[in-house]
């Protein structure tokens, strides 16, 4: 008879999971001896949180769930930051956490965490098992959740007696549970008013999200905007939904946003927001956002609709069965648009402030410059994962990308220290495109532990490091805000990132020109390890434009 | 909010199971909304439990924490219920202080007339159980006041909508 354990493997193996990224302890022993007889690929993390994020990297990269696992009390505990980033990022985590035995719970056992506790608030759904029996059924059921729908983490929290326990093997065979629900489809008659306010109006523009990705919307929201000419801005979130190439993207909206998207959103009539949520970093202040246009706002989350700003028109749906619905309606009653005064103004707007994003900085290397070049060096099909912070927003700004699943980072939860461990869960979901992480200092070293995964595996991930010695994104504020009174975001000259990475065993280099640069990428292309490419860039180099927050989008500094 | 918004009824079929109550309890949490009463039982659906929740919120707030309790996993059916529809009751257990024959016999013709009953007798004070609408309960509260009123102990507010049945589409319900 099969005991709990070997339960857990069959239901990984049964729902297609390839690659799980984890930690063994005492309570999640006996999974991991049963883990070592199957087919799925174990990658050891370095800390726990790494863990969490390779899983999210490997789901967001894959568009399947990834599964992270960790032992009970600290390994649990430690996942919860990465737990929380996949929450706020609708982003298909699975945790699997080992606890300790029933009759202990409750009595402050060695390594105990009320995990369940702890992650509801950032979970789909947390479940502690109880029987051996029920495992088959609650895996079925967190994993079937956890893409159900909005997307996000979910935890099962399985007790060392539970792993251990055997039952007949039948159990694993009765799980014919589906709590799958047919995607939500778009309501005809929505459509039809969301395709007419649409075809009425003279300036439209589309906002799209994560939302889009997730569902895989991507071809039918191009063919909508360029049926009607509409502009596309992306949250960011949503970069990579529509090519950053293509003459209707303007790019990533917001408090970092471009300045063309920025403003489009006080020139557009109407404007349809799709798979978003309207952050506030993303809309500046909520009362003043997009105040002369209709606005309509189509997500499969009700709960979204309305809870920071009020549209004129929504709808509940699937991303890409509301934009299949919606372009079917415009054709079916508009013509196809062509140069209107409205595409005429976006190629404007965009022409004004491209050489705005060309200005280099002074005293090192620019960043802008570095991600123009290494998005010229990277094949377009290329993953980019990035850190938090400047290094995050100037990616978002200077690193186009051009198809959904390539660019992925910490949106909603601004996790310092994503980047790395992110890449590593895109690398093993798509080992046949390159990928490269562009990283801070400071954010780079939070999980840089986790190179001697990279190390041991041969995980051919590369780090840029946009190295300028300082916590930069607080330093810009305290620039900014608190009349340059620096506080606690010096880090000084330790580590050499080249050394660092070399102590691990893999490669390092420090590049000193922008032609120094180019070639350590094509290197790295060449290379089948993990290079770490430390670029020391310009300490004042602020990331712009910049709107405070809370104030109007268009009130930008440039 | 102001405490003057208006009384909201929420009634919910959740999983019988440990931690639920804390899941949705954790969501009106989460966005400082305050409960009123809550209630919790057994309903007549094996497996699943009713919950009652009232709240003094804006109509707004009360949506937005309906469909944000109506995406959890364990919440298998929830709506707002229409007051004007609904039948609303709770039971109050009122310990007052009525040390002289005069007291007592105003006590109990308070009760009378609210159709409560006296169900303890001390020395100096009385037990009094009330049942109603939060309307009456609270009016009789109110009357109680002119004596000392020692403890009060609620059941908090359950609830059914009268005729037509809670579920959104009886044909569904396949579990």
């Amino acid at each position: 008879m099969p005991d709990g354990a070997t339960l857990m493997v069959k239901s990984l193996e049964r729902e297609g999971v390839k690659a799980a990224f984890g930690i063994p302890g005492g309570a999640i022993i006996d999974f991991y001896d049963r883990i070592r007889d199957s087919n799925i690929n174990h990658i050891l993390m370095r800390h726990e949180q790494g863990a969490a994020h390779a899983a999210d990297g490997y789901a967001r990269a894959s568009g399947k769930q990834g599964v992270c696992i960790a032992t009970s009390g600290p390994g649990a505990t430690n996942l919860v930051t990465g737990i929380a980033n996949a929450f706020l990022d609708s982003s298909p985590v699975v945790a699997i956490t080992g606890q300790v035995p029933t009759h202990m719970i409750g009595r402050d056992a060695f390594q105990e965490a009320d995990i369940v506790g702890i992650v509801s608030p950032i979970t789909k759904f947390a479940y502690q098992v109880r029987y051996t029996n029920e495992i088959p059924a609650i895996f079925r059921k967190a994993f079937q959740v956890a893409v159900d729908g909005r997307q996000g983490p979910v935890l099962i929290d399985v007790p060392k007696d539970v792993q251990q326990k055997e039952v007949p093997e039948s159990v694993l065979e009765e799980t014919s549970v589906n709590y799958l629900r047919p995607s939500r489809s778009p309501d005809p008659a929505k459509v039809k008013s969301i395709a007419k306010l649409l075809c009425d109006s003279e300036r439209p523009l589309l906002i799209c999200g994560g939302g889009v990705i997730a569902s895989g919307a991507q071809d039918e929201l191009l063919a909508l905007s360029d049926y009607l000419m509409a502009p596309v801005a992306t949250t960011l979130m949503g970069k990579g939904a529509i090519p950053e190439d293509h003459p209707l993207c303007l790019g990533m909206l917001g408090m970092h946003g471009k300045a063309e998207a920025n403003l489009s959103t006080f020139e557009a009539d109407t404007i349809l927001v799709v798979g978003a949520r309207f952050s506030d970093r993303s809309t500046g202040k909520f009362s003043e956002f997009a105040k002369q246009a209709r606005l309509i706002h189509i997500d499969i989350d009700e709960a979204e609709i309305g809870k920071n700003i009020k549209p004129q028109c929504f709808m509940v749906s699937d991303a890409k069965l509301a934009l299949k619905a919606i372009y079917d309606e415009v054709v079916r009653i508009s013509k196809k648009r062509e140069n209107t005064a409205w595409s005429r103004r976006v190629k404007e707007l965009k022409d004004t402030f491209v050489p705005l994003y060309l200005k280099e900085a002074e005293g090192g290397l620019s960043p802008s410059k570095i991600l123009r070049i290494l998005r010229e060096e990277l094949p377009r099909e290329s993953v980019v994962t990035t850190g938090v912070g400047q290094n995050q927003m100037w990616a978002a700004l200077h690193f186009d990308a051009y198809s959904p699943r390539t660019f992925i980072s910490s949106g909603g939860l601004g996790t310092m220290g994503f980047g790395f461990p992110a890449s590593i869960g895109a690398k093993v979901a798509r080992p046949e495109v390159p990928v490269f992480c562009v990283d801070g200092d400071g954010s780079f070293l939070m999980t840089s532990q986790n190179l001697a995964t990279v190390a041991y595996y041969k995980i051919a991930v590369n780090v840029v490091v946009m190295d300028n010695r300082y916590l930069g994104m607080v330093k810009q504020w305290q620039d900014m805000f608190y009349r340059g009174r620096l506080s606690a975001v010096e880090l000084g000259e330790t580590p050499d990132m080249v050394k660092l990475a070399e102590a691990f065993g893999v490669n390092g280099a420090r590049v000193g020109s922008y032609d120094e640069f180019r070639s350590a990428v094509r290197k790295a292309l060449r290379s089948d390890v993990c290079n770490v490419i430390d670029v020391p860039i310009d300490p004042n180099a602020k990331v712009l434009p910049f709107v405070p927050p809370g104030r109007l989008l268009k009130e930008m500094v440039m | 909010m102001s405490a003057r918004n208006e009384l909201h009824a929420v009634m919910m079929l959740v999983e019988d199971k440990p931690g639920v109550m804390s899941r949705v309890a954790e969501t009106f949490r989460r966005r400082s909304i305050n409960i009123d009463t809550i209630t919790v039982g057994k309903s007549e659906r094996e497996g699943l439990s009713r919950i009652i929740v009232t709240l003094r919120q804006n109509a707004e707030t009360v949506d937005l924490v309906v469909r944000l309790l109506k995406k959890m996993i364990d919440v298998v059916e929830i709506k707002e219920l229409d007051l004007s529809t609904s039948i609303l009751r709770e039971l109050v257990l009122i310990k007052v202080k009525a040390k002289d024959r005069d007291e007592r016999s105003e006590v109990l013709q308070l009760v009378n007339i609210f159709r409560g009953q006296v169900v303890d007798v001390a020395e100096d004070s009385m037990v009094v159980q009330i049942t109603g609408a939060p309307s009456k309960t609270n009016a009789f509260i109110e009357l109680l006041k002119r004596f000392e009123i020692l403890e009060i102990t609620r059941t908090g507010i359950v609830a059914l909508e009268r005729g037509a049945s809670f579920y959104a589409d009886e044909g569904n319900n396949s579990d």
